[in-house]
Formats: C-alpha cells, sequence, structure tokens
C-alpha cells in the first residue's frame, strides 16, 4: 500500500525535556490514521512537524514523498495548501463570519470569481450541515458547529491530507458522533487521507484504520482498532480500560510515603 | 458593521486628517502667505538691536517683506550685525534705504522697519544698509527721563 | 548572588526580546509591498485603529486646548501680552502637546487594542491555522495593522491639533475676551510651518510607527494564554508610553536646539 506520511528515526527536545526519541510512524494514503497517548505526550507537536511549523532535531518527515524538514518557506507554503488541518479549539478568524471563514483559504489562493466561490463554500458547508449558519459569527457558534466549520475550512481546497487535532475534546456525545461520522465521509467520499490525534480512546478506534501509541517519546504499539482491542501489552491495555494505575504511575514520583510523613527536619 | 460603511468612515477619517493638517501649515502656520522662500540677503549694522532675535519679521510700509536671518557681532567695531532675508519680490529697494528696530505696541516683540531712500541703484544680495536706527531701550529712555526731570528741578 | 542572577536574567531577556523586535520589524517592513497591493485589509484597519480611536483625541485634544488657553491667559495677563495667546497656544501644541499626548492615548487606545486582538488571535491558534492554510500571518494580519497605525497616528495628531487650537480660541477669544484677530495673527507670525508644523508632524510619524510596531510585537509575541495576553497588553501600554516620552526629548533635543 502506497504510504502518504512517513516519520523516520524523529528525535525532539523542548528545552530540557525530550518529546520524541526515534519516533517511526507510517500512514497509508487515503486511510485514516488515529494517533492516541497521554496527554502531554507531544501528539499535537507530531502534527506540527507535518505541516512543518516547528522542525524535529533529527530525523526525516516526508508527506507524499516531499522530506518537509528540507523545504524552504516558499515550497513549505506550497505543500501546505495540499493540507487542511482542524485545530482543537477550532481556530475560526473571530472577524469573519462562517461563509468568510470557508472561504478564506480559496481567496487567498486562488482567483476565482465570487460565484464560484459561493458554489464551493456552499458545497463544503452543506456537507458539515451548516448551509443554513453561513451567516453566523464564530462567537455565535456551539463547540461542535465551530469545528464542523473548522473542517469545512480545512477542506476548502480538497486537500490530500487532513488533520484533526483533538476533535473530539470537549463535545457532547452527538457532537462527537457527528465529528466520527464526518471523519469517515471525508474519507470515504473525498478519498483524502486522515490522520487523527486524540487521547479519546473509543472515538479514535471507531474511525481509525489505523492506531498508534505513543507513550516515552515513540510508538509504543501499532495496529489495526480490532489488534489493539485484543492486545495483552499492558501499556496498551493500561490506555485503553482507562486504568488509574499500572505502567503508567498513579503518583507523581515521590520519595517513600512513610518516610515522608516522618521527615522531622522538614517540619 | 458592512464593508461600505467602514470604508465611508475610513475616508471621512483620511479626509478630516488632512484638512487639519491643512489648517495647520496653512492657517496656524502660514505657509502661502508671508513664509519667504526665494530671498536675498543684506546685512544692516546697529549699536544695539536691544531684544531682536532671529526670524523676527522686516516690514515695509507695516507689510511683511522678509525676515532676520541672523545675528552676530562684528568684531572689529562690536557692534551688532543683523542679516535680513527679503523677498525677491522686492528687489527694488533703493540703496539708501534705512533699517530701524522698531517694536510691536509698547512691551511687544521687536522687528525691523525700513525705509526705502531716493538712490537710483538698488540693494541685492550681500549689500550693506548704512543707514540704522537701534532698537529703544526702554530702561535707558525711562533713565534720561528721570535724569533730565531732575536737573530741571534744580 | 541572586540579585546578580536575576539581573543577568533580566538582560539576557531583553536583549532576546530586542532581537526579535527587531527581526519581527524587518518581516513587517518586507511585507508592505503586500498591504499595498491589498490596501483594503489595510482600510478595515484603519478603521479599528484610527477612527475608533478618533473620540477620545477629538475630546482630550479639545479639552487640552482649552486648558492651554486659561492658563496661558492667566499667566500672560500678568505681563499685559495677552494678545499672544494664539501663539502659545499654538507652539505647544505643533510642537510637544499634539504628536505626544495623540501618541499616549494612541497607546491606550489603539495599541492596547491591537496587542489584545493579536494576542487573543494567537491564543486560539487563528495565526497557527494561517500558517497551515498557507497564509503568513505577518502579511495578512500584522502588516496591515502596522501599516493602519502608522498611518492613522499622524492624522490623529493634526486633528488633536487642530481642534485644539480651536479649544484655545473658544476659551481665550469666547470667555477671556481676547481679540479675536489678535489671536490668529499672532500665531500665524510666530508659527513656522516647517520648524514647528512639520516637526511636530514628524514627530507624530515616529511616534505613530514606534507604537504601532511595540503594540503589534507584544501581541505577536504574547505567551498564548488569556494571563499572557493581559500581560502583554499592559506591557503595551508602558513600553510604547517610555518609548514615545524618551523619543520625544531625543526629537525635541534634535529639532530645537
Amino acid at each position: 500500500m502506497e504510504t502518504l506520511i512517513e516519520l523516520s528515526d524523529v528525535r525532539f527536545a523542548y528545552g530540557q525535556r525530550r518529546i520524541f526519541d526515534n519516533l517511526n510512524l507510517s500512514v497509508p494514503r487515503g486511510k485514516v490514521g488515529v494517533i492516541v497517548g497521554p496527554s502531554g505526550c507531544g501528539k499535537s507537536t507530531l502534527l506540527n512537524f507535518i505541516g512543518g511549523r516547528i522542525m524535529p532535531d533529527a530525523g526525516k518527515v516526508e508527506v507524499d514523498g516531499i522530506d518537509v524538514t528540507k523545504l524552504n518557506r516558499q515550497q513549505l507554503y506550497k505543500l501546505r495548501k495540499s493540507m487542511g488541518m482542524m485545530f482543537q479549539n477550532s481556530a475560526l478568524l473571530t472577524d469573519l463570519n462562517v461563509f468568510d471563514n470557508v472561504a478564506f483559504p480559496v481567496r487567498e489562493h486562488t482567483e476565482l470569481d465570487e460565484r464560484l466561490i459561493r458554489h464551493l463554500v456552499l458545497l463544503k458547508l452543506q456537507m458539515v450541515g451548516l448551509r443554513g449558519a453561513r451567516d453566523l459569527r464564530p462567537a455565535e457558534l456551539s463547540g461542535g458547529m465551530a469545528r464542523r466549520v473548522a473542517l469545512a475550512r480545512a477542506i476548502a481546497l480538497d486537500p490530500m491530507l487532513v488533520m484533526y487535532d483533538e476533535p473530539f475534546t470537549g463535545l457532547d456525545p452527538i457532537s462527537k458522533g457527528v465529528i466520527v461520522k464526518l471523519i469517515h465521509e471525508i474519507g470515504d467520499a473525498l478519498e483524502m487521507t486522515s490522520l487523527v490525534v486524540t487521547h479519546d480512546v473509543s472515538e479514535g478506534l471507531s474511525i481509525a484504520d489505523r492506531v498508534f501509541l505513543l507513550g516515552d517519546g515513540k510508538v509504543i504499539a501499532q495496529g489495526t482498532p480490532q489488534e489493539m482491542q485484543e492486545t495483552d501489552v499492558p501499556e496498551v491495555r493500561q490506555f485503553i480500560d482507562g486504568a488509574p494505575d499500572g505502567p503508567v504511575g498513579y503518583h507523581y514520583p515521590a520519595p517513600d510515603y512513610l518516610a515522608d510523613l516522618s521527615d522531622q527536619e522538614n517540619l | 458593521m458592512k464593508r461600505s460603511v467602514i470604508e465611508l468612515w475610513v475616508g471621512l477619517f483620511v479626509v478630516a486628517g488632512l484638512v487639519a493638517l491643512g489648517v495647520l501649515a496653512f492657517k496656524v502656520g502660514n505657509l502661502s502667505g508671508t513664509d519667504i522662500r526665494d530671498t536675498y540677503a543684506v546685512t544692516a549694522h546697529f549699536d544695539n538691536i536691544g531684544g531682536l532675535s532671529a526670524k523676527a519679521p522686516v516690514t515695509l510700509a507695516g507689510v511683511r517683506i522678509g525676515r532676520v536671518s541672523g545675528i552676530k557681532i562684528d568684531s572689529d567695531n562690536y557692534r551688532a550685525v543683523v542679516e535680513l532675508s527679503i523677498d525677491r519680490k522686492y528687489d527694488n529697494l533703493p540703496l539708501d534705504t534705512s533699517a530701524s528696530i522698531l517694536t510691536q505696541g509698547l512691551l511687544g516683540a521687536q522687528y525691523v522697519g525700513v525705509e526705502p531712500g531716493a538712490d537710483e541703484e538698488y540693494l541685492k544680495n550681500g549689500s550693506q544698509i548704512e543707514i540704522t536706527q537701534s532698537a529703544i531701550v526702554l530702561e535707558q529712555m525711562l533713565g534720561q527721563f528721570l535724569f533730565g526731570q531732575a536737573q530741571g528741578d534744580k | 548572588m541572586n540579585a546578580l542572577q536575576s539581573l543577568g536574567g533580566w538582560t539576557l531577556d531583553s536583549v532576546q526580546r530586542w532581537g526579535r523586535a527587531a527581526v519581527f520589524l524587518g518581516q513587517i517592513l518586507l511585507n508592505i509591498p503586500s498591504v499595498i497591493v491589498r490596501f483594503r485589509l489595510a482600510v478595515v484597519q484603519v478603521f479599528s485603529v484610527g477612527v475608533l480611536t478618533l473620540i477620545i483625541i477629538l475630546v482630550s485634544g479639545l479639552f487640552v486646548g482649552m486648558v492651554l488657553g486659561l492658563q496661558g491667559y492667566n499667566t500672560l495677563v500678568d505681563f499685559g501680552a495677552e494678545s499672544s495667546l494664539g501663539l502659545v497656544v499654538a507652539l505647544s501644541l505643533t510642537r510637544e502637546l499634539g504628536p505626544v499626548l495623540t501618541a499616549l492615548l494612541f497607546a491606550g487606545r489603539a495599541g492596547s487594542a491591537l496587542t489584545a486582538e493579536i494576542g487573543l488571535m494567537k491564543a486560539t491558534e487563528q495565526l497557527a491555522a494561517m500558517e497551515m492554510m498557507a497564509v503568513d500571518p505577518v502579511s495578512r494580519v500584522i502588516a496591515p495593522r502596522f501599516v493602519a497605525g502608522f498611518l492613522s497616528m499622524p492624522l490623529l495628531a493634526a486633528l488633536f491639533t487642530a481642534i485644539g487650537i480651536w479649544g484655545g480660541h473658544l476659551v481665550g477669544v469666547g470667555v477671556l475676551g481676547v481679540d479675536s484677530g489678535q489671536y490668529w495673527t499672532a500665531m500665524q507670525n510666530g508659527v513656522d510651518v516647517y520648524d514647528d508644523v512639520l516637526n511636530g508632524v514628524i514627530k507624530s510619524v515616529v511616534f505613530g510607527f514606534v507604537v504601532t510596531w511595540i503594540a503589534v510585537f507584544e501581541g505577536h509575541d504574547a505567551t498564548p494564554t488569556s494571563e499572557g495576553v493581559s500581560r502583554a497588553t499592559t506591557r503595551t501600554v508602558v513600553n510604547a508610553s517610555l518609548a514615545v516620552l524618551g523619543l520625544d526629548f531625543v526629537l525635541t533635543s534634535l529639532m530645537f536646539d
């Protein structure tokens, strides 16, 4: 199967803090890749590597056969036109209404006349079910609606890759369901590759063709959702079952409890 | 707000700002009127210039025709040398024109008044005005007056 | 030892900030041509930076002019020189108060708003989203605001000065009985277009440049949290005001020595 995204031997440290150590990951074209992992493990940083907004300290980040880390600014901007990204807090432009937000990338990058832009924007809005909300301001939208608008904007230029940063966080079950449905449709109908970063395991597994579990700076397990469900690797089990204690400790590293309590010096 | 409304406001703002700049230049700074750029310079020597300062007006029959462009001391005879920049429009001032330092009102700012003579030749760039009358220094006048009074009483 | 360390840390911090601010200014200036091509973007910003600042500028200018008229009259009348009131009011406003007070008000009203707006766009990932859409935020968001601030400031200062002179006239002529003709004549004889008016305009252009630069930089450099944005906004007002006052001293000593 042809690979669209390929990260190999990626290393990255944020100041003193090591985030990734020899991370390897590949997502086939046209499939839905889901990256799960605990909060703060650098999942969003991974999307920023692919978008070229952050450069890793070492390693290759290939998108459609192009190494993102080697691109200059202009080439990078050209590549980004074929990517869409849905941000966690939607990141809609607050001074534009829904219609203009979706039209924004089209107007910035094409010379289409307004009639064509209108068709295109209404098509995308129809797809996410918000054609009727075109005149609303971002402030008037609920969290779920804002994310659907952000999704419509992300696919406005029909990119080959759509990235979702925590698409389910903070949504009610119905809105979550809508997003799940949309990610499916975008993959099936538009044949775009999706890369989803989430810590919502059940939704993540329900949409994935391939799941990557991140931990300790690398991919600790990967496979189809079914393989992940059935695995007995303890790290994976703890994450999938949501167990409070396990390989990832419940306690922040601390000296022995009893010794700490009876420590007279710090009284 | 609609785009056209915004653009209208911006247009009004820019026009108002430019008008304000125009007012400052023409009405406050008097750009069009007596500010003189194309000038020729003549000098005049005075015993005492009183409170005359650079940029003070030079007038002929009360009409402003130039300004004081420089004041220095002639170190040979310790007199004040005042350089007057006069508008080229008034290039027909006779050579024996006289200059005096006058005061606007009793206590106002001092300026140079010129009085045309009758010579056939005209002042030109670098000429010197020979006939001058120094500033009237009020304190000196007052002193003389009181001195005279005291003497008269005797 | 601790004090020394924190001094060192502070110094390093400030040097880095200056470096970032300078690089940022370079990026902005490189993007000015794209603003000229799409001038509509700047026009919208002139509205929020210039037009919305208009009211406070006009009201302040009027009152400053009226106070100058009152104070000037009270001082001048002791010397019998109240006919010079127009000159005093006009010189104070064109040379100093017009540009400086406008710049301070501009920093407080427009500068803080710019910082808050850009900082919030950063905090809500709008700038990141633009980058991901292959739209350069500096060219699309920052540069138009910079141009708008830079263009608005001299116009605002001119309006402040003009209405201030009118305010001085209102009090001096209307209330205190100075002759209207004398008010204008004294002004016109004493105010030089180049030495006073033009220098005042140059000051306002410099202030506009610096205040807007500080405002957009602080917004773009803000920590992307609500606390970070509020601190950046405060920094804009403080730093811009200090910069205006410091630069005013430098410019004044260069212009009117």
